[in-house]
């Protein structure tokens, strides 16, 4: 009996970090309350970002990629395919989302908070074919964005 | 206890030389064979192998020396499996002066050359029955170009290339009467019928190919050909049979001569005597339809061509006696012999261009001639005989050590011989029945050899059988030793006419991943969701549609019984491997494949009142499923 008991104890002891863990991912609504990652540079070829001000002109071809290759799947303050991107800036560091847009499939299975978007939206994000300075112009777009005064806040 | 011990330590002593023994000696019965063919996960194969399909009209790409087939390129035949020859792109790409002919008899895959070698950019291959060449680009494996040959019955020697791609050389099998016209079947030895012979220019940029000249030949059957590289890169060197020109019983009335010719063939000196206004305009109705980039084929309807006749243009064209019925006429690496087996013959006869180039000059060794076409003696060019190698010699190719590969049909068998000495130095057996085969840059100045591989005709006993008609055959060889080592053998679709090979290393590289959708110039193409819209003109509805992982915009369609449905759907995927399909259900026209960054064209006729479901057919991602959509067609 006394043997069951530890087997149970122990049992409950390896279980229960799991069990937090499933609660947390439960909780997390439409990848958009996914712990702010701020700080998370993500994985893929961009290290450092250095924002000035927003630059409206890159911003404006930023606007072009956007419309041409992400709109399919991405609205700012809807959830379709994608994520919303309303406080995507925000949520995220520049340098993680130039790399989720650069580098979706190898930050969908290492990068924890890619990972968890992934297990939300079950599709895989495609990398669109864009050079880095337009994932760059991409970014500005979305300070841009984040700017607006109007912007529906999702987190 | 210690006896024990020691008995165990004995046992398990004999044991592991016994397990080691066993495992060496496994290695070396399996002879590496299957080491050698084996292509772990994950790794890649060698060489591209490009297969005639031929009745089948296509080509199929394989790996070797895996043997595994990569992919089917729809040529001359209606491919359902993504609408080659049905959508709105490329049905206009079969189109003929006979109509639309969605079926061929592709024979000879020919990889385009510089410096004569291989360089990987196109690949050409005939159709025999309708005449036609095709031009497949190696960047998208797709064929992109087909041109109709008039004046042509039968398209058997072709496409056989000049050393710098500079020509695609074409030669009628069935000879008729050029023009065609109503005639005595019996009149064909009188002068009433005719063979042609076909020059294709191919422009050095873009490969765009064009009629340039055709020569009328004498109403033999032309059956292939090679042309020449280094010193007689002037030349190319056709075979032919029923130089009795029998026409009826033709197998016994076209096997009666002892020698047939193999016509060499000045293409130099043809577009010379066409530039001094030797050739004369002709009639000839034929199309050309080429397929730009990303938008629907071009079909031009053409007429008329240059002809020239041999008589007009001295020193043209001779012909060499060879032996019974040759089939090959293949140079080698040098440029300097043309081996040609007689598939009646009992040797290989190897005639010398050099000494072709002597005997011109001495009208001595004319022993006649056809159509102005000279004959020369048959010992005035020859190099040397091949004796006795085999039963009914076919087609040789060579590899990088100075050795020649001929195929026998009717003795199953490979030889390997000499180029030099012509001497014999080893039987292959073939199962069964092989025509062509193919050596890795056999027909290059510098082959690749290493690979050699048999096209067989019959198959039985080979595999499990599945019913009467069985999958013809490959098999593989091992050519880099000093003795050539049988690897394996596979099925092939279709008729594995004739095969080209190249190293994957000259082709991989180069592959297209995705249409960049900035470059999409597709009249109907768009670039972005937001331009997805319905457009109506009259009972004409276009759909401008896009498709992305997972679904099409517009999300639904409403129209009017009687209406034509255009749909142009733009994959706006940017990622490699990620085609989108679109079929409607109960539609009469198969589905589209998209691949990324293209448009397709699919017309649909709402024939019936009803809501008709449309979806993705291309498995794409976790929510393909749901990539499904309506249309609703109202009174």
């Amino acid at each position: 009996m006394k043997f069951i008991k530890q087997i149970i104890t122990i049992s409950i002891i390896l279980i229960l970090p799991f069990t937090f863990c499933k609660k947390e991912g439960d909780g997390a609504d439409s990848g958009t309350s996914s712990a702010v990652d701020v700080n998370g540079k993500g994985i893929g070829p961009v290290t450092k970002v250095d924002l000035g001000d927003i630059d409206q002109a890159k911003a404006a071809k930023g606007k072009q990629h956007f419309d041409t290759k992400c709109s399919a799947c991405h609205k700012f303050e809807e959830k379709v395919v994608g994520p919303p991107l309303a406080g995507v800036t925000e949520r995220r560091s520049p340098e993680w989302i130039m790399n989720m847009i650069l580098n979706p499939v190898e930050m969908t299975q290492k990068d924890p908070a890619a990972m968890e978007l992934y297990a939300t939206y079950l599709v895989q994000m495609t990398f669109q074919n864009v050079s880095q300075d337009e994932t760059r112009e991409i970014l500005e777009y979305f300070r841009q964005m984040d700017n607006r005064k109007n912007k529906r806040r999702f987190i | 206890m210690s006896k024990l011990v020691k008995i165990i330590f004995l046992v398990s002593l004999v044991a592991i030389i016994a397990s080691c023994g066993k495992k060496q000696g496994q290695a070396l019965l399996a002879s590496n064979a299957a080491q050698k063919v084996y292509v772990a996960p994950g790794e890649k194969d060698e060489v591209y192998a490009f297969m005639s399909g031929g009745f089948n009209g296509q080509i199929g790409v394989y790996g070797i020396p895996s043997a595994r087939l990569f992919k089917i390129i729809p040529v001359f035949s209606l491919f359902q499996e993504n609408s080659y020859g049905s959508d709105e792109e490329t049905k206009d790409m079969l189109l003929t002066s006979k109509g639309y002919v969605t079926w061929d008899d592709s024979h000879h895959p020919e990889l385009s050359l510089t410096n004569g070698n291989h360089d990987g950019r196109w690949l050409f291959i005939n159709g025999n029955n309708t005449p036609r060449i095709a031009r497949i680009d190696l960047t998208t494996f797709e064929t992109k170009e087909i041109i109709e040959i008039p004046n042509t019955a039968g398209n058997h020697a072709s496409p056989f290339l000049t050393e710098n791609t500079e020509y695609a050389m074409s030669a009628t099998r069935f000879s008729i009467p050029i023009p065609q016209k109503d005639i005595a079947i019996e009149e064909m030895g009188k002068g009433k019928f005719n063979g042609s012979i076909s020059m294709i220019k191919i422009d050095p940029k873009d490969g765009k190919m064009s009629v340039e000249l055709q020569m009328l030949a004498p109403a033999f059957s032309y059956d292939l050909s090679r042309c020449g590289k280094g010193p007689s890169h002037d030349w190319c060197f056709f075979t032919t049979y029923n130089t009795e020109q029998a026409f009826q019983m033709i197998e016994v009335g076209a096997s009666k001569n002892d020698k047939d010719y193999v016509m060499a063939f000045n293409w130099v000196k043809a577009k010379a005597c066409k530039d001094a206004g030797k050739a004369k305009d002709f009639s000839g109705v034929y199309y050309h339809n080429y397929l730009p980039e990303n938008a629907p084929a071009v079909a031009e309807k053409m007429s008329g061509v240059k002809l020239l006749d041999p008589k007009d243009c001295p020193g043209v064209a001779y012909f060499l006696p060879t032996p019974k019925s040759p089939h090959g006429s293949d140079v080698d690496p040098s440029g300097e012999y043309i081996a040609a087996g007689g598939k009646l013959a009992s040797v290989i006869a190897v005639h010398s261009y050099s000494k072709l180039v002597k005997a011109i000059e001495d009208k001595a060794n004319f022993s006649g001639e056809v159509m102005g076409i000279p004959i020369m003696k048959y010992e005035s060019t020859l190099a040397g005989e091949v004796k006795k190698p085999c039963l009914g010699p076919l087609h040789t190719e060579f590899d990088n050590n100075g050795f020649a590969y001929t195929s026998c049909f009717v003795s199953s068998e490979v030889v390997k011989w000499d180029v030099k000495s012509r001497e014999v130095v080893q039987h292959m057996p073939a199962f069964y029945s092989i025509g062509h085969l193919s050596v890795v840059g056999g027909d290059n100045k510098k082959p690749y050899g290493k690979y050699l591989v048999a096209l067989n005709k019959i198959t039985k006993d080979r595999y499990l059988p599945v019913g009467m008609e069985l999958a013809q055959s490959a098999q593989l060889w091992d050519i880099s030793g000093s003795t050539a080592e049988l690897l394996s053998d596979f099925p092939t679709v279709g008729e594995p006419h004739y095969a080209q090979m190249i190293p994957a290393a000259m082709l991989k590289d180069k592959t297209k991943k995705i249409f960049p959708l900035e470059e999409n110039k597709h009249p109907y193409g768009i670039k972005s969701e937001k331009d997805a819209r319905i457009e109506r003109n009259g009972n004409q509805v276009h759909i401008y549609m896009t498709s992305i992982r997972s679904h099409f915009k517009p999300d639904k369609v409403e129209v009017k019984k009687g209406d034509m449905l255009h749909f142009h759907v733009t994959n706006l995927e940017q990622d490699y491997d990620v085609p989108h399909g679109f079929a409607i259900n109960g539609s009469t026209l198969p589905n589209l494949l998209i691949m990324p960054g293209q448009t397709k064209t699919m017309k649909w006729e709402a024939k019936e009142v009803g809501v008709y479901p449309f979806y993705c057919t291309d498995f794409c991602s976790a929510l393909h499923q749901e990539m499904q959509q309506y249309i609703r067609v109202s009174p």
